[in-house]
């Protein structure tokens, strides 16, 4: 979970860094006290999840509460590339004399913890590493050694940050570290990483990706959540422990095992390039156990949404046997009629694997007009495909 | 022969008394593996029948390899104490374990890995988030089905549970030596690379299938370790041309990151160096198939 810059920030101030004093406002009368409480020249910035908001304007400065109140105004209410605006940051302003560089990350290549450390800071670090890799200062991490003083005096020396700094950046560092591991974070990035004129090293930007693995120890993270942001039909699946994905398609998809349905996807893209381009609704995974209820729950999800013209479901029986997930869908189906819903778009069901050729009868016994069996993947990608054209 | 995995390996539970630990013993048993015990401190010294067989409960990891000779763990706790079995396991320096609990911190496998190296890399850790390993007609550990298909010589390493099994059964006539579940995590312990230097090195190998998703840069060291490493032909498929950026696709380690991490530059690391990768599964075990009709 990625957060907004202005929960990054808190984040940064409950673990002792040095952040510029501000608030978060959704209405322009509490942007007025924030304004009032800072006093002088501030900054307002909308919060979204998405970069280049300066040049869209959603980042200007203000003086005195009255512009304050006026910019954020004007920020709130904006659509940067496709997100709505609906909380703006405002915070002091700094006086910057440099700008550097610094953050812990998932090195997933060693199997461990990153820190990246550059003199070159308040630019993109990926262009930066690419164009003058000797300014960016990689250093591993032992997940268990942690960084401690010496660690972070190592960190300092290798990203050859300026001498009269280091007494303030290697507590930065150590702290940092310690928001990294107390929040199960995969990433904490300060860019920049700011000197102001007067000698002072400030966190100006705080960018903090949280580990949902981690969640069962962090019962606070779920109110990290922006409601206002989540897709319905994704917050309804999760409310049914439903691994949901909405995409912009009109096939829906419901599968077993997250690799096969996100080849299922793939598949499903493929076929639907013969067939008007039609594309998946949504990623499904219903995961191992396959009971008619998760089925019922899956299929009710991928049918409440209004673009989806066809569904594919695909099931590949491993540990799940291919009758009970047959029984699964025909339970399924009778178990949306009876809630009341109504379903009359096209299923097309490939079952192979464990008791395939029981799950199959069973489906063809059933004979309910809307399942369609298509005994291979491929074809049945085809034929879902074709029905949502179809559709259309 | 086979890699990692034999007839002669002697499998531990870790998590054996719990609902999934209890139902994938009984099928680990009924695959032929030599389950020998499992390990739960609170019921140490207790027996549990299993299908028939007595299976003893440890305290430990340590006094189950004492107590049975056993070389392999599978794993099945709770992702919250995840992290305290796997560094139990190696802390018994058992050759072996497999852990197949979904939803595990990052941090947490991060610490174990980070300890494994520290012990000097005795044990070799499969997962976590994975199906486990199987190979076909000696043993079982993991929640592969054992039925799907039988011994042959083809070696697979998938990132991906159900697309493993997809695979076994679209080449099920021609059978696998072993196939290795490595899990779709950010992190894990075994890797494609350490799979494929295992198939190289295993002379009931003959060709090698790898299954990739997107997310991270695994794929892609893996093609520079082929091109270096591995002679024997490699068939590749990778999951998720189609997945949009910034979205987890189910597996906590599936997504793509800005620019980085996505299929298409995968299958071009891939075939780039020579391995021929399908468009699709089915695609993938054609391509397979002729390569060993071929052979």
């Amino acid at each position: 979970m990625d957060l907004y810059e202005y929960q990054g920030r808190e984040l940064f101030e409950r673990h002792g860094l040095p952040v510029l004093a501000g608030g978060v406002a959704t209405t322009p009368d509490e942007a007025r006290a924030i304004a009032e409480r800072l006093g002088g020249r501030v900054v307002v910035k909308a919060q979204v999840k998405v970069g280049g908001r300066g040049k869209a304007g959603g980042v200007k400065l203000a003086e005195g509460v009255d512009e304050s109140v006026a910019r954020a105004t004007d920020i709130l209410g904006m659509d940067i590339k496709g997100h709505t605006v609906n909380k703006v940051m405002i915070t002091v302003t700094a006086d910057i004399a440099e700008e550097y560089y610094f953050s812990y990350l998932l090195d997933r290549a060693n199997r461990t913890f990153l820190c990246i450390a550059s003199v070159a800071g308040g630019m993109d670090i990926e262009q930066v590493a690419a164009e003058t890799p000797e300014r960016v200062a990689k250093v591993a991490i032992d997940a268990n050694a942690g960084v401690d003083e010496a660690k972070a005096r190592e960190i300092v020396e290798a990203a050859g940050f300026p001498a009269e700094l280091t007494d303030q950046i290697v507590p930065i560092a150590v702290r940092l570290w310690q928001a990294f591991v107390a929040e199960d974070a995969t990433l904490v990035e300060v860019n920049p990483l700011a000197r102001t004129t007067d000698g002072t090293v400030l966190c100006l930007d705080a960018k903090v990706s949280l580990d949902e693995n981690a969640g069962f120890r962090h019962p606070d993270h779920e109110a990290l959540v922006d409601q206002a942001a989540v897709d319905p039909l994704e917050q309804r699946a999760k409310e049914k422990d439903l691994n949901y994905v909405k995409l912009d398609g009109e096939v829906g998809i419901i599968g077993n095992g997250a690799g096969l349905v996100m080849s299922t996807l793939d598949v499903v893209a493929y076929a639907g390039e013969s067939h008007g381009g039609v594309k998946p609704a949504n990623f499904l995974d219903i995961g191992g156990g396959a009971s008619a209820a998760v089925m019922a729950n899956g299929l009710e999800i991928v049918l409440s949404d209004p673009s989806v013209r066809s569904v594919f479901v695909n099931v590949f029986g491993g540990i799940t046997a291919c009758d009970e997930v047959a029984n699964g869908i025909i339970q399924a189906l009778a178990l949306l009629a009876e809630r009341g819903e109504t379903v009359d778009k096209p299923l097309v069901v490939r079952l192979d694997g464990n008791n395939a050729e029981a799950g199959r009868a069973i489906l063809d016994g059933a004979a309910n007009p809307l399942v369609q069996r298509v005994d291979t993947m491929d074809g049945a990608a085809q034929r879902a495909a074709e029905l949502a054209a179809a559709g259309v | 022969m086979a890699i990692w995995l034999t007839k002669e390996s002697k499998v531990v539970v870790q998590g054996m008394t719990g609902s999934e630990g209890m139902k994938h013993t009984r099928r680990m048993l009924a695959a032929g593996t030599n389950v020998v015990g499992g390990v739960n401190p609170r019921k140490a010294g207790q027996k549990v029948a299993v299908d028939g067989a007595e299976l003893p409960v440890f305290g430990t990891v340590a006094e189950a390899m004492a107590g049975t000779g056993a070389d392999v763990s599978v794993i099945f706790v709770p992702p919250q104490f995840t992290r305290g079995a796997v560094v139990e396991a190696i802390d018994a320096g058992i050759p072996l374990a497999v852990v197949i609990t979904e939803g595990v911190p990052v941090h947490d496998t991060a610490a174990f890995w980070a300890y494994n190296v520290a012990q000097g890399e005795r044990t070799r850790i499969v997962g976590p988030n994975c199906p486990g390993i199987a190979s076909p007609g000696a043993s079982n550990a993991g929640i592969i089905p054992a039925d799907i298909t039988g011994t042959g010589r083809i070696g697979l390493v998938s990132k991906s549970g159900t697309l493993t099994y997809q695979m076994m059964y679209e080449l099920r006539d021609i059978g696998f030596s072993t196939c290795v579940g490595i899990g779709g995590d950010p992190i894990i312990g075994t890797t494609h690379i350490d799979a494929l230097a295992a198939f190289q090195a295993d002379p009931e190998t003959d060709a090698i299938v790898m299954i990739g998703e997107i997310g991270g840069d695994a794929e892609e060291r893996a093609a520079e370790f082929i091109k270096a490493n591995v002679t024997k032909p490699v068939v590749g498929y990778i999951a998720g041309f189609t997945a949009p950026p910034g979205k987890t696709m189910g597996h906590a380690g599936a997504i793509i990151s800005g620019s980085a991490g996505t299929a298409d530059a995968k299958k071009a690391a891939l075939e780039a160096v020579g391995v021929k990768v399908g468009k699709t599964p089915s695609e993938t075990a054609r391509l397979m198939r002729e390569l060993m009709s071929g052979n």
